[in-house]
């Protein structure tokens, strides 16, 4: 048998994204890129691209710090529906 | 399938299970950032080891041992010295342990550690109770805050005692580099551990970080709440340098109210606990200015004669 112990790195098999009930959503258009979303996140599921900061929903736990810290105000938390 | 841009490169990984709007999180990835990959971990028990490594995963993307409550100092000291016989001088060891093994029960262990001056950087993530086992008091849990056993009753009004100095504690034991930090302060953060790992010799750093079901707080103010305890002086961001204190900042003070409203460990304070809790804090505040003027005095004076 394979051993299963913790291997560097496989908590991101955990798809922790499930826990969340409000999501981020960044109006790009308003983004300066600065990072601060990116560096505040528990998570490290924000990241800033090219077209500016973009959500890893896989793992975003819906906490809103990345709205908090945002000098700009372009992330807006929004529920979740199902 | 997950574009590119959007994975996470960095040694602490996502997926870990911490609590949304988790400040320890946002704190390990600054120091982790700051480390670097020739870094071994020894982690104490608490909730960084519970929400790191629920088996059989890890989000830890370097070596990482983990320990029981009182032991990570010497399992640490241990790894240190087994490197030093191999001839490996670049591999940091560091001690990543919460308040409650630091303030508490690793407390001798640790003082051990430092006394006999072996090359690990220690890191106590304060976020001032046990919050792992469901938020009770500890040594680091402030005056007047309320835990599971600190209650508030008519008598008695939250934790009777005063948080322990741990940072002059430590200093006192003639530690090269002693600092203090919080998570939100990431560039402050993420120098201090450069700084501190650098440094061939014991070194210590205090680290305040939030944790939001123990101070009862809103999950997206958590770096808020870190910037106003510096911002009211509650939490002096210094350094300890062989032996001369200096503050890192001396941001101009906001009545405590900004950092005590709005955390349900707090929200049972009256006025007058709230006009005592400032005196102290400002009582404090002066000794940490004074004392800095002293030490540079000091500390230039000597260079001066040198």
């Amino acid at each position: 048998m394979k051993p299963a112990n913790g291997k560097p790195g496989t908590s991101m098999e955990n798809k922790t994204g499930n826990w969340r009930s409000e999501r981020p959503e960044v109006d790009q258009s308003k983004c300066i890129k600065c990072g601060q979303c990116q560096l505040n996140c528990p998570d490290g599921c924000i990241f800033v691209t090219e077209k500016g900061a973009e959500p890893n929903y896989d793992y975003c736990k819906g906490c809103g710090i990345c709205a908090n810290v945002c000098p700009v105000k372009c992330i807006k938390m929004v529920p979740e529906e199902k | 399938m997950v574009k590119p841009e959007l994975e996470n490169k960095e040694l602490f990984k996502s997926g870990h299970t911490a609590c949304a709007g988790c400040g320890v999180a946002v704190g390990l990835r600054h120091i982790m950032r700051a480390l670097g990959k020739d870094t071994i971990v020894v982690n104490a028990t608490g909730c960084t080891e519970i929400f790191t490594s629920a088996y059989p995963k890890s989000a830890w993307a370097v070596p990482y041992i983990h320990c029981v409550f009182e032991n990570s100092a010497p399992v640490a000291a241990g790894i240190s010295e087994a490197l030093r016989a191999m001839g490996n001088d670049h591999t940091k060891v560091v001690v990543i342990s919460g308040d409650g093994a630091s303030y508490d029960i690793g407390f001798g262990h640790m003082s051990g550690m430092f006394e006999r001056g072996h090359d690990v950087l220690y890191i106590c993530y304060d976020n001032e109770a046990y919050m792992n086992t469901g938020v009770q008091r500890s040594g680091a849990t402030p005056w007047k805050a309320h835990t599971t056993t600190s209650q508030v009753g008519k008598q008695i009004r939250g934790k009777m005692q005063f948080k322990k100095p741990l940072t002059e504690i430590v200093a006192a034991h003639n530690v090269p580099y002693v600092a203090t930090s919080t998570s939100a302060h990431y560039a402050d953060l993420q120098q201090k551990v450069q700084k501190a790992k650098e440094i061939k010799g014991p070194s210590f750093l205090n680290v305040l970080m939030t944790c939001v079901p123990g101070w009862g707080t809103t999950p997206s103010l958590s770096m808020q709440y870190l910037k106003d305890a510096v911002d009211t002086h509650v939490w002096p961001l210094m350094e300890i340098e062989n032996g001369f204190s200096k503050l890192s900042m001396k941001p101009e003070k906001k009545p405590v109210e900004a950092y005590l409203k709005g955390q349900k460990r707090f929200r049972h304070l009256t006025e007058e606990d709230i006009a005592e809790i400032q005196e102290m804090i400002d009582e404090r505040w002066d000794h940490w200015v004074w004392k800095e003027k002293v030490d540079q005095e000091r500390k230039a004076g000597l260079e001066a004669s040198e």
